[in-house]
């Protein structure tokens, strides 16, 4: 659950008396020097609200009531839908909320919008700030009309009495309701699902004009008075420093001022600059064009030996070896001995890069010893901490502003890039913005793992697994943050690893060693995509050796419903509690039979050059099966005219934006399949820009995506990453059917499939 | 000096020829509708329009504006909302949006140019523009829904 709430009720002062600085606003395309007060403002509009019972609600006499979205925007519609829940407890008017996003605050709790858990995370902390609101306007009309609270009812924004036939708008309360004591937890009535009027209903994003005519600000588009641009050129391999530098021919382009060393960092990397040269000009291209005039030479330090090449290797000869065993049933080897229909398989994923379409950026002005950074960030605690802790400061003298993020897919998670702009300022004694390149992006990423998975299973003779073996190998996202961590910890292997549904007698599961030489970090999905993909294509191998329906084979694994027993295994579920979020099979067999018949499956016919594959996955809490249909001419070109997938995510607050997600993620999907490749010589990453790191393009994108959401009682689960592992599986399966090839390296294209 | 109209206003600049368009009008003017993704002219999220036509600014110089008519998102219509950002809000296509002004830049010009795109016609017209989040489907659905309005 969420970290606990500062309660700010009633709280009428102002911290430095800047009207409601906190705010995010869009349409504002400068924002003002916050700093002339001398103390950083934090308050919300929420907070100087006449009527402000808590930290995510304010309303104010003219009826207004302002929400704060505390999680940060990157095309989830989260910025909607968390205070839709509010809305929907307090009763409110859709049309006369406004929200507004939150600064980085721990009053809010926890602020990492990654790992799909926004809505179950903090689905209640919602409910309560709505009714909180809610109780006490009921409570403010019931003492002004001398009746009993409990015959008050709300309708749509008013308090009504209705055998008195009184009725008062919630502004017209809001003084008075202002005046009442917050009630306790215990005394407030949720709605019933019956009278929910938002929730499960869903709504548009909140910022959906904006959007699509240009006003809507990310972090690109945060401006100040007197703000300069920043290029930084950083040390192209992974912990390697600046021996020398000329920056003679940089400074001689019009429009650069000055270059700035950056310090390179400590190990781990965590969430630190990487180093470098930065070169600050009055606008973005001359910082661009003076960074390509700077003559530096490096020191690459240690890791100039490390090869993608060489290194797959290591990871597939390190998955032949006995590993570490994470999880275990039965006898796997005692089972391979006795014989059977013996299938091994080796499969791998890169490096992936996760190329927002808006590449990093952060604007920061140091002042008095204080900063005010805006970023498109999803994760503006952690932006506080790292800046406070590069600078020296305590993290009360940082404000982050969040702004929309054009993308995050869990890389503006790590606010190394907000780090450079607070220190750059510093250094120039002015606000700072550090625009990254594509080719930044691409090439400093904190890249989700590449992995090696060896897979072994033997068949009896009803085609079943007496035994099955998994070992994965690849380096943890640990390593980012401790230099000695080369086994993956237990909740990237809880991700679709030691998790594996089947019912089977045997089954050892392993993980090996690998040492890390890029930094690694959290993509969509993040270890869900190769685990999700050796299994489910390896489930695929086995039912099509054993002559069976692979929709049939795959229930016959899953087995009857059950909840999964992890007695004796690390298994963290996700941060989720596996008494509220149990494994449960029956939901997986639910997901498989319904996409089955959604799909079509068995029944539509498929000519020469064309198939369907499946695969189901359960990740962030959420069970997914998903259906692809591929078509393959004969230069190995891939179309995918269908997709169908059926998701159970427990209750579903907003279906619409939940449907996006999956289609969204189909996309995601294919780029990896297709062409998701990060390599490394000598240390520096090969790959640049959109040419040789290709995402899905709209031809290359699924045609149709059909989204089916299981109704469910069940408590919110996460839907950002869900769709992706088994899209993955399910697309490679559908080119084995259309080919006969099977594809257990990615991208594709290593089998010549494009 | 070079001269250019930048959504029906006149304007001279001064500054180096060689300064991407897209800068110009998002550095120096403050019109940050138009997006920087690539810098290279393959992504798409720097569409304008330059005589009508859709072309990407981050890798056009001022040198070759000079003398051009520049619409972007911020001009593309006077009055309220193009049909094309109307069908783009009825069919909920963006997810994180920072490329759909591109997009829809892109795809106005598209229809102005054919009344009635096919899926194929519509493919090879948007194949310029990345959307990373994938809202590629809801893109043709709303092209397809805007050259009804607009036929």
């Amino acid at each position: 659950m969420s970290s606990p709430i500062e309660n700010v009720s009633r709280r009428s002062f102002l911290r430095g008396g800047v009207l409601a600085a906190g705010a995010f606003v869009l349409g504002v395309r400068f924002y003002p020097n916050l700093l002339s007060a001398g103390t950083l403002p934090r308050d919300t509009h929420a907070d100087l609200a006449v009527f402000h019972p808590g930290a995510f609600v304010g309303i104010n006499p003219d009826g207004t009531v302002w929400i704060v979205a505390h999680r940060s925007e990157m095309g989830t519609t989260i910025r909607t839908s968390l205070p839709l829940v509010v809305a929907d407890e307090l009763d409110a008017d859709w049309k006369r909320v406004k929200i507004e996003q939150a600064i980085g605050d721990k009053r809010y709790g926890d602020q990492n919008t990654d790992g799909s858990h926004s809505v179950r995370s903090f689905y209640d902390v919602m409910r309560v700030a709505g009714a909180t609101a809610r109780f006490m306007l009921i409570e403010a009309a019931a003492q002004q009309w001398s009746v009993p609270s409990a015959e008050c009812e709300t309708e749509l924004h008013t308090v009504v009495h209705r055998s008195t036939n009184q009725r008062a708008g919630y502004g017209e309360l809001a003084s008075s309701a202002a005046k009442l004591p917050v009630p306790a937890k215990e005394q407030l009535k949720l709605k019933p699902k019956s009278a929910w009027r938002y929730m499960g209903k869903g709504a548009r994003s909140y910022d959906l004009e904006a959007l699509v005519t240009g006003k809507a600000i990310y972090g690109m588009d945060a401006r100040v008075e007197g703000m300069v641009y920043a290029s930084v050129e950083r040390p192209p391999v992974i912990g390697g420093k600046v021996k020398s530098y000329d920056d003679k021919d940089a400074l001689k382009i019009t429009g650069v001022r000055q270059t700035i060393p950056i310090d390179p960092f400590q190990p781990p990397p965590a969430f630190q600059p990487l180093g470098g040269i930065a070169v600050i000009a009055d606008n973005t291209w001359a910082a661009f064009q003076g960074r390509k005039k700077l003559h530096i030479s490096w020191d690459n330090g240690a890791n100039e030996t490390y090869d993608s090449g060489a290194y797959k290797n290591e990871l597939r000869e390190t998955s032949h070896k006995p590993c570490k065993v994470v999880r275990n049933i039965g006898d796997a080897d005692a089972a391979f001995a006795k014989g059977g229909e013996v299938h091994e398989a080796d499969y791998y994923v890169p490096l992936l890069a996760h190329a927002t379409m808006e590449p990093l950026v952060a604007l920061a002005e140091f002042k008095d010893g204080k900063v005010t950074a805006w970023a498109p960030t999803q994760n503006p605690q952690a932006a506080q901490d790292i800046i406070a802790k590069e600078l020296g400061i305590a993290k009360e003298d940082v404000i982050c502003h969040v702004t929309l993020l054009g993308g995050g897919f869990g890389r503006k998670s790590k606010p190394d890039y907000v780090a450079e702009a607070a220190v750059l300022s510093k250094k120039v004694g002015r606000p700072v913005k550090v625009v990254w390149t594509r080719e930044d992006d691409i090439q400093f990423d904190y890249y989700n793992a590449v992995a090696s998975m060896y897979m072994k299973a033997a068949l009896g003779p009803d085609g079943k697994p007496t035994a099955w073996l998994q070992r994965s190998v690849f380096p943890p996202i640990t390593s980012t943050f401790d230099v000695n961590a080369v086994y993956g910890d237990p909740a990237h292997l809880a991700q679709g690893w030691t998790d594996v549904p089947y019912d089977l007698a045997n089954l050892r599961i392993e993980n090996g060693p690998a040492k890390a030489h890029v930094r690694i970090g959290w993509l969509r999905s993040v270890a869900n995509i190769y685990h999700g993909f050796a299994v489910q294509c390896f489930t695929d191998e086995l039912a099509i050796a054993a002559g069976r329906d692979r929709v049939d084979y795959l229930l016959d694994l899953i087995g009857e419903p059950r909840t999964i027993d992890f007695t004796g295994v690390d298994y963290p579920n996700y941060g989720a509690s596996l008494q509220t979020y149990p494994w449960e099979t029956g939901r997986l067999r639910q997901v498989t039979e319904m996409v089955a018949e959604k799909s079509g499956w068995g029944k539509r016919q498929h000519s020469k050059g064309s198939g369907v594959g499946i695969a189901v996955h359960r990740s962030f809490l959420t069970y997914v099966a998903t259906v692809v249909e591929v078509e393959v001419d004969d230069q190995g070109e891939v179309r995918i005219p269908r997709v169908d997938t059926v998701l159970d995510a427990g209750l579903v607050v907003n279906p619409e934006a939940t449907r996006a997600q999956f289609e969204g993620a189909a996309v995601f999907g294919a780029s990896i399949v297709r062409s998701g490749e990060i390599t490394a010589t000598r240390g520096a990453i090969n790959q640049s820009n959109f040419q040789d790191y290709p995402v899905a393009r709209i031809g290359d994108a699924p045609l149709q995506t059909n989204v089916y959401i299981v109704d469910s009682d069940a408590p919110p689960a996460g839907v950002g990453e869900p769709g992706v592992p088994p899209f993955v599986a399910a697309f490679c399966n559908a080119v084995f059917a259309a080919t006969g090839k099977r594809v257990r390296d990615l991208p594709f294209t290593s089998l010549g499939f494009s | 000096m070079i001269q250019l109209k930048v959504n029906g206003a006149d304007r001279s600049f001064g500054g180096t020829p060689e300064l991407p368009l897209l800068w110009y009008l998002r550095d120096v003017l403050g019109l940050t509708g138009s997006k920087f993704g690539c810098g290279i002219g393959l992504c798409g999220a720097c569409t304008v329009h330059i005589n009508g036509q859709a072309s990407r600014s981050c890798v056009t110089a001022m040198s070759d504006a000079a003398g051009k008519e520049i619409t972007t998102v911020e001009g593309l219509e006077k009055n309220g909302l193009h049909p094309v950002q109307k069908a783009w809000i009825e069919i909920n296509v963006p997810q994180c949006g920072y490329c759909q002004v591109g997009q829809i830049m892109q795809a106005v010009a598209l229809l102005n140019a054919n009344k009635k795109p096919t899926d194929q016609e519509i493919a090879d017209a948007m194949a310029g523009n990345i959307c990373r989040c994938g809202t590629y489907q809801r893109i043709r659905a709303a092209i397809k829904a805007a050259a009804g309005e607009m036929a």
